[in-house]
């Protein structure tokens, strides 16, 4: 399996996994079988921007228009990926056989 | 689970905790099942009759009803819940009001065509449960000769991409083989497989003598999985669920009594866990009577041993109160005689020694030859436990 480069790849939720708000709860949730996860507002700002493939890049400057005046976002938005990717939430280009 | 690494962001989540959501409900829409597995969680008195189930237009009632309430998960259960006629239409309203499906199946019943409707529907996720690892112990265990049925449907929920997992209950005469379920589940091409130990209510509490395996027997399973995970690298997740009578503390029940977990019986009564129709001195809410809201909110039942204000000693005071919530309720019944009692699973419960007296017996070494003079759950043999 290929490992992927947060730098240059393309991310994208993972097609099995549904990004959702969900009234009740006030906040985004990620859905999969049998289970969901509770976002923070930030998560969920994130993966919002990941149903259509993008990248780190890309996302880091919506993000910054979106939260002006944020610091250290690159690197939040980095160590987000890596744990989302780790747990399959977002596939990358190259895991997704593309 | 909570993500909330990020910092970005100023804002946090708000936290709902205390007012509980039932983010799962569990619709069991029929105890009509192909299969008669001897270990079933579902009450002994099911009936025959299938009249009384709720009709197409009351399930749309209930999910619309669970739904605005916050229930966002949803397990299609039964019995076999592929024998209501109406299954694609209610899939189909769950997915049009944001629902996560899931269902749960012996695949019996399922065709090629039938995967591609649910798949066009939306379904979210199939688990298969097979009982036995070749088709003599599927036969044996499950009463049905449906093992080439449920290996060729598993491949073609995969072939068609809805996620899968496979479900095989273990219990003391299967327990051994753990390897060739994990062997088979790899080849049929399954990405994750729940080994899960019977769980002792209904037709399972019933049988328990002949399906308690001993402890010599789990510890050699739970190492036969280690050692099948370790060899197989990471394809395929695998869950190993121990039977909690071997343990110290108790389980939760459904992650706390009436926090998380709604389910409705095929005649549409609301349990806040699916063994807990055997608690005694309560009236149970119903769909027909009154509203999911009112139930999940209001009701005696619900609100029974919500939280830790019903307890007594040794949970009232019990520094771990929190974290098991005093355990099982119906356990709790089931060998103490009172559902408000510590969960007897617990080594500091007065009643562990109920707990000790069932494994005792379970100790004898196990001889694959042995008898297995097991109550089959089918409507014939429920009969008997039917009140007059």
């Amino acid at each position: 399996m290929h490992k992927p480069n947060i730098d240059i790849d393309e991310f994208k939720i993972n097609p099995q996994y549904r990004l959702q708000f969900e009234e009740a709860q006030s906040c985004y949730v990620l859905l999969f079988p049998e289970g969901l996860i509770k976002l923070s507002d930030s998560a969920a700002a994130i993966l919002e921007r990941c149903q259509q493939a993008t990248t780190l890049g890309k996302l880091v400057e919506e993000l910054k228009i979106a939260f002006p005046g944020v610091d250290g976002l690159e690197d939040d938005v980095r160590a987000f990926l890596v744990d989302a990717l780790q747990e399959d939430w977002v596939l990358s280009a190259h895991s997704e056989n593309v | 689970m909570l993500y909330k690494r990020t910092g970005f962001s100023q804002l946090t989540v708000k936290m709902s905790e205390v007012t509980y959501i039932p983010m799962w409900l569990l619709a069991e829409l029929t105890y009509a099942c192909p299969v008669q597995c001897p270990y079933c969680s579902n009450p002994l008195q099911i009936s025959a009759s299938r009249k009384k189930e709720l009709s197409t237009e009351e399930w749309f009632e209930v999910l619309r009803q669970a739904r605005k309430l916050g229930a966002v998960q949803l397990g299609f259960s039964g019995g076999e819940p592929l024998l209501r006629q109406d299954f694609v239409e209610l899939l189909r309203e769950a997915q049009r009001l944001g629902f996560y499906t899931n269902l749960i199946t012996s695949a019996i019943g399922l065709d090629a065509e039938k995967i591609s409707e649910f798949k066009e529907a939306g379904l979210g996720h199939i688990q298969i449960s097979f009982q036995g690892a070749d088709e003599t112990t599927n036969k044996r265990f499950g009463g049905t000769d449906s093992f080439k049925q449920k290996s060729a449907m598993t491949r073609e929920v995969i072939r068609q991409g809805i996620p899968l997992g496979l479900n095989f209950v273990l219990h003391r005469h299967n327990l051994h083989q753990v390897t060739k379920f994990l062997a088979m589940a790899e080849e049929l091409g399954a990405e994750f497989v729940e080994l899960a130990n019977t769980q002792y209510y209904g037709w399972a509490k019933h049988n328990q003598e002949h399906l308690l395996p001993s402890k010599a027997q789990l510890e050699q399973a739970e190492l036969a999985t280690n050692e099948f995970r370790q060899n197989h690298g990471g394809s395929m997740d695998v869950f190993f669920v121990a039977p909690d009578y071997y343990d110290d503390r108790p389980k939760k029940c459904s992650n706390g009594w009436a926090t998380t977990l709604l389910t409705v019986t095929p005649e549409g009564d609301v349990l806040p866990c699916h063994a807990a129709k055997m608690i005694p001195g309560v009236a149970f809410p119903n769909v027909r009577k009154q509203a999911l809201d009112e139930i999940w909110h209001s009701s005696e039942l619900f609100n029974k041993f919500r939280g830790t204000e019903w307890m007594v000693e040794p949970c009232a005071s019990c520094p771990e109160k929190e974290k098991d919530l005093g355990g099982c309720r119906c356990q709790a019944l089931m060998l103490t005689g009172d559902a408000a009692n510590a969960d007897p699973v617990c080594s500091l419960s007065p009643y562990h020694d109920k707990v000790k007296a069932i494994t005792e017996k379970a100790q004898r070494p196990f001889n694959p030859e042995e008898p297995v003079p097991l109550l089959f759950r089918n409507m014939k043999n429920a009969k008997q436990f039917h009140a007059e």
